[in-house]
């Protein structure tokens, strides 16, 4: 969350300098010269449409994939740099869960979490113990010898945060995590993992093409498109200021914008001598509660006529979206829709 | 069986007691050296734990070749390396050398499939958790193919009963050759029905054992 965040800028835990990859298949550009780093502490969300790239993006944190060029540095250290037994190693402190879950079908729950320890060399008895400490975490105490066949989604996937977890890592990648799930069992996983991140220190790097997730759990987000990221930021100013085209047809899937044309159809027509335009307002910021539609109507003579509008937050910080069709001459909507842009909203017009 | 005469009963028992080594034995040695054939395509095939095409492609071929090769003649062309292994070319226990060779090739491409159906998600996570490459087979791989593999196995050893019919022709025993001497060459119709209903009965057995296993095994 954006209040959870200190104000020093916290140490870097990833550290993708540049990455460039190729796929000698279709001769295809995953990466482009892509650069992220995401802090200790944060959850950091990268979204795009299939193909963008991203999942080679997360793919390369732990080296599942390995770039053709650039750099990657997770907790301080230069993955690209260790040999075989070196990066397993690495691999143990970065915790990864996956669209699919992929969990062993002949193993129970406990086994299946139990993996990531029997991989380092524990010994039963303590892999036990963890198994034990950790289950309650994800609320799978109950179900520890059924097996994955035995669960619905949510919990395979809570086993796969488990698993993930089993081995203390500092970091968590999730692949694509929520996916595979309905909204309902998308919203317990996603808080489960915003618990978890404030429980356990974790950093969260996920990747989705979903903004709704994006909306509900991280605190930093790149826009990715064709390998490279068009846009990066704190994800309020992201979804309340879009720069790009891409970013803000993501940001509509969410917070919706545009006027349905049958609704378009039932506006008024506006007199003679006056235009009516249409526009989508942004309320955030300490003007976001000013009764900024009645000014504007009174200070520059204009009908102003609430098209649609709604109040809903992210990362914790409230705002407003509100479409407004302004009927007037255009000196005078051009001159409102300047003086709200002064408050600090953001206007967009809309065609009509 | 008072339908066949003592001397007829004892043989039945021999010739049965004949299959079952023959079958048995070539099977066990079929798995023993046929998985480790089908880890090493799996792991060379393109896209493996350790791609590897100067190695996949000839043995792939090896298995292809034996496997394409008809058994009555893989059976005679392979007497030397059978007098080689077994001292002799002739009898029960020399019949088990060729069969063993065509079962292993059967069953290394058979398993090579099996372990193909793994899902590579697991494997993938395995890897995302800092496993070696044989911790990925010895936890991973075969575990999760274990029920595909058991599967192949009851393929392998139905086929093998048939295969072991011809045994006879190199002089070993076995259900099928008491049917062919018998039954068919001394045209004495109730022991060629006998030794077929028994070979019904032993194959339905086989299958169903397997089957049982399988469904044990799996946890889908």
């Amino acid at each position: 969350m954006a209040d959870a965040m200190p104000d020093t800028p916290s140490p870097v835990a990833i550290s993708l300098d540049r990455l460039s990859k190729r796929f000698a298949r279709g001769n295809t550009l995953a990466l482009d010269d892509v650069s992220i780093s995401v802090r200790e502490g944060e959850v950091f969300g990268i979204v795009g449409r299939s193909g963008a790239g991203k999942s080679t993006l997360i793919r390369s944190v732990n080296l599942l994939e390995r770039p053709d060029s650039g750099g990657v540095t997770v907790l301080g250290q230069d993955l690209l740099a260790l040999d075989d037994a070196g990066l397993r190693a690495a691999r143990r402190g970065i915790g990864m869960v996956f669209q699919h879950f992929n969990l062993h079908s002949r193993r129970t729950v406990a086994e299946n979490v139990a993996f990531p320890l029997e991989v380092a060399g524990l010994p039963a008895a303590e892999r036990r113990a963890r198994v034990a400490e950790i289950l309650p975490l994800v609320g799978l105490e109950g179900k520890r010898d059924a097996y994955p066949a035995q669960l619905s989604g949510g919990q395979k996937q809570r086993v796969g945060i488990a698993r993930a977890l089993a081995s203390r890592p500092r970091i968590l990648l999730c692949d694509e995590a929520t996916s595979a799930l309905d909204p309902e069992t998308t919203r317990e996983i996603l808080a489960l993992i915003r618990d978890l991140r404030a429980r356990l220190d974790l950093t969260v790097l996920l990747i989705t093409h979903e903004m709704a997730v994006v909306k509900a759990i991280c605190d930093r987000v790149a826009v990715m498109e064709a390998g490279r990221v068009i846009e990066e930021g704190p994800v309020f100013s992201v979804f309340t200021r879009p720069e790009h085209p891409t970013t803000r047809s993501f940001v509509a899937e969410v917070i919706g914008h545009g006027v349905p044309a049958s609704t378009l159809s039932r506006l008024p027509l506006p007199r003679a001598g006056e235009k009516r335009r249409l526009a989508q307002v942004v309320f955030t910021g300490p003007n976001s509660t000013r009764a900024v539609v009645s000014e504007a109507s009174r200070d520059y003579g204009l009908d102003i006529n609430i098209v649609s509008g709604r109040v809903d937050d992210i990362a914790g910080e409230p705002f407003g979206v509100m479409a407004l069709a302004a009927y007037g001459p255009d000196p005078a909507i051009d001159a409102a829709f300047a003086w709200m842009r002064s408050l600090g909203l953001t206007v967009t017009e809309i065609a009509p | 069986m008072s339908w066949l005469s003592p001397a007829l009963q004892d043989l039945l028992i021999e010739a049965l007691w004949d299959t079952a080594l023959m079958v048995g034995a070539s099977a066990a040695i079929a798995v023993l050296i046929g998985l480790p054939i089908a880890l090493l395509l799996h792991a060379t095939a393109p896209g493996g734990l350790a791609p590897n095409a100067w190695l996949n492609r000839p043995l792939g071929l090896v298995v292809n070749a034996t496997r394409s090769t008809p058994f009555i003649i893989l059976m005679v062309a392979i007497v030397p390396f059978t007098r080689l292994v077994a001292g002799t070319s002739i009898g029960t226990g020399a019949a088990i050398v060729p069969l063993a060779i065509a079962a292993t090739a059967f069953l290394a491409r058979l398993f090579e499939n099996a372990l193909r159906e793994v899902d590579p998600g697991v494997i993938e996570a395995a890897r995302a958790m800092g496993a070696t490459r044989m911790q990925i087979v010895a936890k991973v791989l075969v575990p999760e193919a274990l029920p595909g593999l058991v599967a192949a196995t009851t393929v392998a050893l139905v086929s093998l009963v048939g295969f072991s019919a011809m045994a006879g022709a190199v002089g070993g025993g076995g259900l099928g050759d008491l049917g062919i001497r018998f039954g068919y060459q001394r045209f004495m119709p109730e022991v060629m029905a006998t030794v077929v209903v028994i070979l019904i009965v032993f194959v339905q057995a086989l299958q169903s054992l397997g089957d049982w296993l399988v469904r044990r095994l799996s946890h889908r």
